[in-house]
């Protein structure tokens, strides 16, 4: 019989939330301790002994302000822990390592830089700063951590992302949070949080079939994207060459910074933000022909052509597991 | 019980409940009091259904594995548990039965203002209630009670339209019932009733009335774009349409928040009542529970997007939605510490209403400050949509407000029917009930920091423990349920004759015969005195 009442921790900011938590619950507990306490000694001291008709107090506007402004100070310092740990969940650190996970009904799929990829597994080195960028091919899902104390909705039509660094190797459970369907409470994994050493190893072993800007590379050239976006000039498109993170000026006079919403938006509607110079219903949607996992492939291969390559290097060069986001200049781009 | 009442007073008295026999009398009626007992009738049996679905997902949840439906079938259950407890339960609950039954009395007036939308108001619930009921017997609906989207739009098999338009039609009821108590609140007062005189749970109702005028019609616009996004493929939510699934959300909750309010304001409207009768003394700072229920009603509408912290929202909204959760939180506690001062040197009784009212107030507290943990915004990153939240929220609205619903129905018992039940049955199921919710509910914060997410079929096997005791304790809370049924049954037609004031309870309601005659009042009363002046005037001494 297991009955842990204390979920592991296994990272900083896991121990915080804690901490807040402990914070919260003492507060909590004072707070009724007063109250119940206080009724309790009322109940019994002023219980009713016969037929008198005790004297009515009707207020004290001193005692209410007390009871309005003492506990909402209390609340000020609820709110302003609690923030403090929000926003720095909100921005992952310019030098985090990306993981991409895409929820579909009923699985979490996830892909790595370096190409591998897996279901419903999350491995992830300790003493990293890891980015997670959040597709959804259908609903909306939740993607939780329970040992991390860190959960983000994962909406279709949204890139969202969320960061962790993780100091503890373990296996640990990954759900599913947001109601998705039938078999939502089977969309579970585990994250195995791993010594940089084995981390390492376990990158090795995967990943047949190229980097993921690569596997974006070889859709680019299936969905003809080539055809128009040559690389290194203008074709009928625009050059894809050093887009990713510049500043796209747009015919509809506005500007916009390129980052993978933007991008992904250009694959499915390429009407909504037309580059300045180009004709609007030139380029066919993708949308029904690319998946969220192939939009991410075809996203981080064009975040490769952020660079001007060595002369004579090919395209998309990546090393396994190399960050990518260290060039991507944009640290929180995939928030809308 | 005094021996006073052993001796029927006169049992064959015309009241509204003898005035006219036969079924057109009811169905046609247009007493408010008729019409509440209508209400009561039928939302007691919607109460039991929501009570079954709660059964059957405990009992699945007893062990891991989800062995005893499979996943369409519980998320079915779970679903139905919600519509049917908190459209057809939680938000007519104290207004539609209470409120209708007392509002009129309590300020001396002969009926609401419309009479007739009154009654219109239960049709309209009823034809609600049918409409949820057909999709329940033809195959169920798998949305949750939230219907998000695109799930609920594009994704979902089930009979979502169905189930959305009962809900549509019911807010109708509600849109009603609160213009009735406003219409009525400001024009029926009897003479010398002003409103700083107005008894506080006409207060409460009042604030209440407001909510569902204003915020109703939103949830209805939001299920009707669903309706309509999923029959026509209108792109509202669905991003493949074109849609925002986020729009959904901040439109749901733009209602449904408010509506947390709707359940609970008439609670604490019924709490004020208990206090002062069973302490027999006027109550503590009477214009901060009054103000603060109008304070509820107004920032209630500002902080619906705590539901909404992890959807990506930005983070500078995230802070303006956290700052106003804690600041709604402010009323509430000011009602709390004015029911524990109105105790101090009072002369408590402990009736079983009165247990209610301490059950109310110890359960409530403990669902608002876990409020507080979902308002503080790096905490509900972890805590949301995991069992903290299931248990939060029954903490209020089952700890809170069907504490208070029990505490109403046996306060105003002998009002309703003229009977008594018995005290001692009253008091062993209301303990029942409190350690029952305790059990089922307690564990479930420990789940849910733990991180059992909600709306789970099958759960980790670590987590076992923790659900069994909460499987147990709800089958000790259905019991404490299902005795008051039997025994408040039985008083009508074996309880003693109740009295016209078996509480020696203030205000005008207990100046009627019990129960009333039809048009309540022989004669239009007078109020020449404050609102719960168990002692007189002169001899107070303010504090």
């Amino acid at each position: 019989m297991q009955l842990p009442l204390w979920p592991e921790a296994a990272s900083a900011v896991a121990v915080d939330v804690d901490h807040l938590y402990i914070y919260l619950t003492l507060v909590s507990v004072v707070m009724s301790v007063l109250i119940f306490g206080t009724i309790f000694v009322f109940a019994i001291k002023y219980r009713r002994r016969g037929d008198e008709v005790p004297r009515p107090i009707h207020g004290s506007l001193r005692l209410e302000i007390g009871w309005s402004i003492v506990p909402f100070l209390v609340m000020l310092t609820f709110f302003w822990w609690g923030a403090k740990i929000y926003f720095l969940n909100a921005v992952p650190p310019p030098n985090a390592m990306d993981v991409y996970v895409v929820g579909k009904q009923w699985m979490w799929k996830l892909q790595y830089p370096g190409g591998q990829r897996e279901i419903n597994e999350l491995h992830v080195p300790t003493g990293r700063a890891v980015k997670i960028t959040l597709a959804s091919e259908d609903v909306i899902h939740s993607f939780f951590i329970p040992a991390l104390r860190i959960k983000h909705d994962v909406v279709p039509g949204h890139y969202d992302t969320m960061w962790f660094t993780a100091d503890k190797p373990g296996r640990y459970h990954m759900f599913c949070a947001e109601y998705c369907g039938t078999e939502h409470s089977g969309m579970v994994g585990w994250v195995t949080i791993m010594n940089p050493s084995d981390y390492e190893n376990w990158l090795a072993g995967g990943g047949s079939s190229g980097t993921m800007a690569q596997q974006g590379e070889r859709i680019f050239e299936q969905l003809g994207c080539a055809g128009c976006h040559l690389v290194e000039r203008q074709g009928r498109g625009p050059s894809l060459r050093g887009l990713y993170g510049s500043r796209v000026q747009l015919s509809s006079g506005q500007s916009v910074q390129a980052d993978d919403a933007y991008i992904r938006e250009s694959i499915l509607n390429p009407n909504a933000k037309v580059v300045t110079g180009y004709q609007p219903n030139i380029m066919p949607s993708f949308q029904g022909q690319v998946s969220e996992e192939q939009i991410l492939q075809l996203v981080v291969y064009i975040k490769s052509l952020a660079v001007t390559p060595a002369p004579g290097a090919p395209t998309a060069v990546l090393h396994r597991g190399d960050a990518l986001a260290g060039n991507a200049g944009q640290p929180d781009g995939g928030k809308q | 019980m005094s021996t006073a009442l052993q001796e029927p007073q006169t049992t064959e008295t015309v009241n509204y409940l003898n005035a006219q026999y036969g079924w057109k009398s009811w169905l046609f009626t247009t007493d408010h009091k008729r019409i509440a007992v209508l209400y009561l009738i039928s939302i007691s049996v919607m109460f039991a259904l929501g009570g079954v679905f709660a059964g059957l997902i405990r009992t699945e949840l007893l062990t891991p594995e989800g062995d005893l439906f499979n996943s369409d079938t519980y998320n079915k259950i779970f679903t139905m548990h919600g519509v049917v407890m908190i459209f057809f339960f939680l938000i007519p609950s104290i207004p539609a039965t209470f409120g209708n039954f007392l509002v009129p009395m309590m300020i001396g007036a002969k009926d609401l203002a419309f009479p007739r939308i009154n009654l219109l108001s239960w049709y309209i619930y009823i034809a609600g209630a049918l409409f949820a009921l057909a999709a329940i017997v033809m195959g169920g609906v798998d949305t949750g009670w939230t219907f998000y989207t695109p799930f609920s739009t594009t994704y979902s098999n089930t009979f979502v339209i169905t189930a959305a338009v009962g809900v549509f039609i019911a807010g109708f009821s509600s849109i009603l019932t609160g213009l009735n108590f406003i219409v009525t609140v400001h024009k029926m007062r009897a003479p010398g009733m002003t409103w700083g005189r107005l008894p506080l749970f006409v207060w409460a109702n009042y604030a209440t009335a407001l909510i569902q005028v204003l915020g109703t019609p939103v949830v209805a616009i939001t299920l009707a774009l669903v309706g309509l996004e999923r029959a026509f493929h209108i792109g509202i939510f669905d991003p493949a349409i074109g849609g925002d699934p986020i729009l959904f959300q901040h439109m749901f909750w733009f209602y449904s928040h408010p509506a947390v309010y709707i359940m609970i304001l008439p609670g604490m409207g019924v709490i004020s009542e208990l206090v002062t009768c069973f302490s027999r003394k006027g109550v503590f700072g009477y214009s901060f529970i009054a103000g603060s229920s109008l304070g509820i009603a107004i920032i209630g509408f500002l902080v619906w997007g705590h539901h909404m912290f992890v959807t990506g929202m930005s983070m500078y909204a995230g802070l303006y939605f956290s700052f106003l959760t804690m600041v709604v939180a402010v009323p509430s506690a000011i009602k709390v510490f004015n029911w524990t001062a109105t105790m101090f040197r009072g002369s408590i009784s402990y009736e079983t209403p009165m247990l209610y009212a301490f059950g109310f107030i110890g359960l409530f507290t403990i669902g608002g400050l876990t409020g507080l943990f979902l308002g503080t915004l790096g905490m509900d990153v972890h805590l949301t949509d995991t069992y903290f939240v299931v248990a939060h929220f029954h903490y209020v609205m089952v700890g809170g407000m069907v504490l208070a619903y029990m505490g109403a129905l046996h306060f105003w018992w002998p009002k309703i029917t003229g009977k008594m039940y018995p005290d001692g049955w009253g008091k062993f199921s209301a303990l029942l009930v409190f350690v029952g919710f305790n059990l089922t509910f307690f564990p479930q914060f420990i789940l849910g920091y733990l991180g059992q997410p909600r709306r789970y079929h099958a759960y980790a096997p670590e987590f076992q423990v923790l659900n069994v005791m909460s499987t147990a304790g709800a089958s000790v809370l259905g019991v404490g349920f299902l005795i008051p049924l039997i025994y408040l049954l039985w008083s009508l037609k074996y309880g003693k004759a109740a009295g016209n004031n078996p509480w020696g309870a203030k205000g005008l309601e207990w100046t009627t015969q019990s129960p009333p005659t039809t048009f309540n009042f022989d004669v239009t009363p007078i109020v020449t005195e404050e609102a719960y002046e168990y002692a007189k005037h002169e001899e107070a001494h303010v504090g």
